[in-house]
């Protein structure tokens, strides 16, 4: 019987091994390279191109364009969300009629492109300017704005009343009917139990909605509102300088972000309640 | 009525062969973009899924940015910044030339891009729905990581992806009409300019939005064809 005579002293752990070159890490490293000289070589050309009577003529438009394009989605986005209502209720309503009528107008604006709608709008019915004027509706009609608010409207509306109707629709039939046997009335149902579920659930595409309709609004420029971009296009017509571009992707990818990790915030916080 | 039919007819008196000619420009221009998207958008869901940070991180980079920029400024940057780019690269070379940059490749191209980073969202949400046992079952049977891929994972990858990527498809078409801006000339271009012309914007841009809605309507019958296709290799419990 052998008995160990002596102990083995503890010993270092054996020496890390040199990460390999895999094709993953040469590519990984390549893509990022490119990046990182993309990157470099914008900011670069930013410096270099850098004119302070430019910048300062130009800046104060860029800040207005941007007010212009967070106003005209935010006010579509809150108009479309009150036009949603009605839409979300015909289409979950069982008159044939109704939900036919809801789910036509839900098809055709997301079936067609905004800009086609907007044109449509603009340009369209700029065409019955006799029959507006004489309803007294050539005054809204005639201005871009307008328009470009009525196309949003409209557009993010059908949108909206099928996030609406998902989300009504993901909450289990029994919620309601459990709230009926408690002797609830349908208000206080929808309002104190069905909503507050769909909401959470409709807050994620509700937001990418929202990021659409900032992406979606740079094509007002060619109705000549002068929102982020058509400041942006302004501006390169005069200079014919591509920096007014790379000024415009960078205010977008801003908001866009911040929208984003808003987003993120505010559903960590709405969801607390159902992670443990 | 009658003149209005005259408009939308073919021939000398009517707009019907431009407007036409614009749908087989939209349709094809799509059809051009998808294959570019469907492939850039799958090797980024590889290299989000991979072991190496570097290769995620720049895959990440690249989903973020053509995310958050608007279509529309993708197109601008696309066509003019190549412009630039190719100038100054000849003039390096020490040529003297202004070259046009076609419209459709510049639109191919910026559409291509926006489409292939929404698509690497679905193709990695499509990776984690299936199970890693698919992957090891591959190894077990003596699959290489290519073989195991393209037999055991994509066939099934593309089930999972198909109603994300008809979405996607749809709003690929919507946004062709977006390239009309830069001059090529899709539906949405033909109807400007006939809507121009003949004064009668509403009957032509009208038109083009139920030639949208036309192509959107195949498009889901299409689309709902292959999901069937597809379906017959579905495991019936």
């Amino acid at each position: 019987m052998s008995v160990a005579k002596q102990l083995i002293e503890a010993q270092l752990p054996p020496p890390e091994l040199a990460r390999r070159w895999t094709a993953a890490r040469v590519t990984g490293s390549a893509v990022m390279a490119l990046w990182l000289v993309i990157g470099v070589g914008i900011i670069l050309f930013l410096v270099a191109e850098w004119d302070p009577a430019k910048i300062e003529k130009y800046a104060p438009n860029y800040f207005s364009g941007l007010q212009v394009t967070l106003t005209l989605v935010g006010i579509s986005i809150v108009l479309g969300a009150l036009v949603s209502i009605p839409v979300t209720i015909g289409r979950m309503s069982s008159n044939s009629v109704l939900s036919g009528i809801a789910y036509g107008y839900v098809y055709f604006f997301r079936g067609t492109p905004l800009i086609a709608q907007l044109f449509l709008i603009y340009y369209g019915l700029g065409e019955f300017r006799p029959q507006l004027q004489s309803i007294g509706l050539w005054g809204f009609f005639r201005d871009p704005w307008n328009c470009a608010i009525l196309a949003f409207t409209v557009n993010t509306a059908a949108y909206q009343a099928e996030i609406l109707r998902g989300a009504l629709q993901s909450v289990p039939r029994g919620q309601f009917e459990g709230a009926q046997a408690l002797g609830l009335s349908r208000v206080v149902i929808y309002w104190k139990i069905i909503l507050p579920q769909a909401m959470i659930v409709a807050l994620r595409p509700y937001g990418n909605e929202i990021i659409l309709m900032i992406k979606g609004s740079a094509i007002v420029a060619i109705i000549t509102v002068f929102d982020l971009f058509g400041e942006t296009r302004r501006a390169y017509s005069r200079t014919f300088d591509f920096q007014t571009y790379i000024w415009a992707a960078i205010f977008y990818l801003i908001i866009v972000e911040m929208l984003r990790n808003l987003w993120n915030v505010l559903e960590n916080r709405l969801t607390r309640h159902l992670k443990r | 009525m009658e003149q209005t039919l005259t408009l939308l007819s073919f021939g000398p008196d009517g707009w019907g062969d431009q407007i036409a000619s614009g749908v087989g420009v939209t349709v094809s221009l799509a059809l051009a973009t998808l294959p570019i998207g469907l492939v850039v958008g799958f090797l980024l869901a590889l290299a989000k899924q991979s072991d190496e940070r570097i290769l995620r991180m720049a895959a990440e980079i690249y989903t973020t940015i053509f995310r958050g920029l608007p279509e529309l400024l993708t197109l601008f940057l696309v066509y003019f910044g190549l412009q630039i780019g190719i100038r100054q690269a000849l003039l390096a070379l020490g040529y003297e030339s202004a070259m046009e940059i076609n419209s459709f490749l510049a639109g191919m191209i910026a559409l291509g891009v926006v489409f292939s980073a929404f698509a690497s969202e679905v193709f990695l949400s499509a990776f984690r729905a299936i199970p890693l046992g698919q992957y090891e079952g591959g190894y077990a049977l003596g699959l290489g990581k290519a073989q195991t891929m393209f037999k055991i994972i994509l066939p099934q990858l593309i089930r999972i992806a198909l109603p994300g990527l008809g979405n996607l498809w749809m709003i690929l078409l919507k946004e062709t009409a977006l390239v009309s801006v830069i001059g090529l000339p899709d539906i949405l271009r033909q109807a400007g300019i006939a809507a121009r012309v003949s004064k009668e914007a509403f009957l032509f841009f009208g038109t083009a939005c139920v030639l949208f809605l036309v192509l959107a309507i195949l498009s889901s019958f299409v689309i709902s064809a292959i999901e069937r296709r597809v379906e017959r290799s579905e495991v019936r419990v």
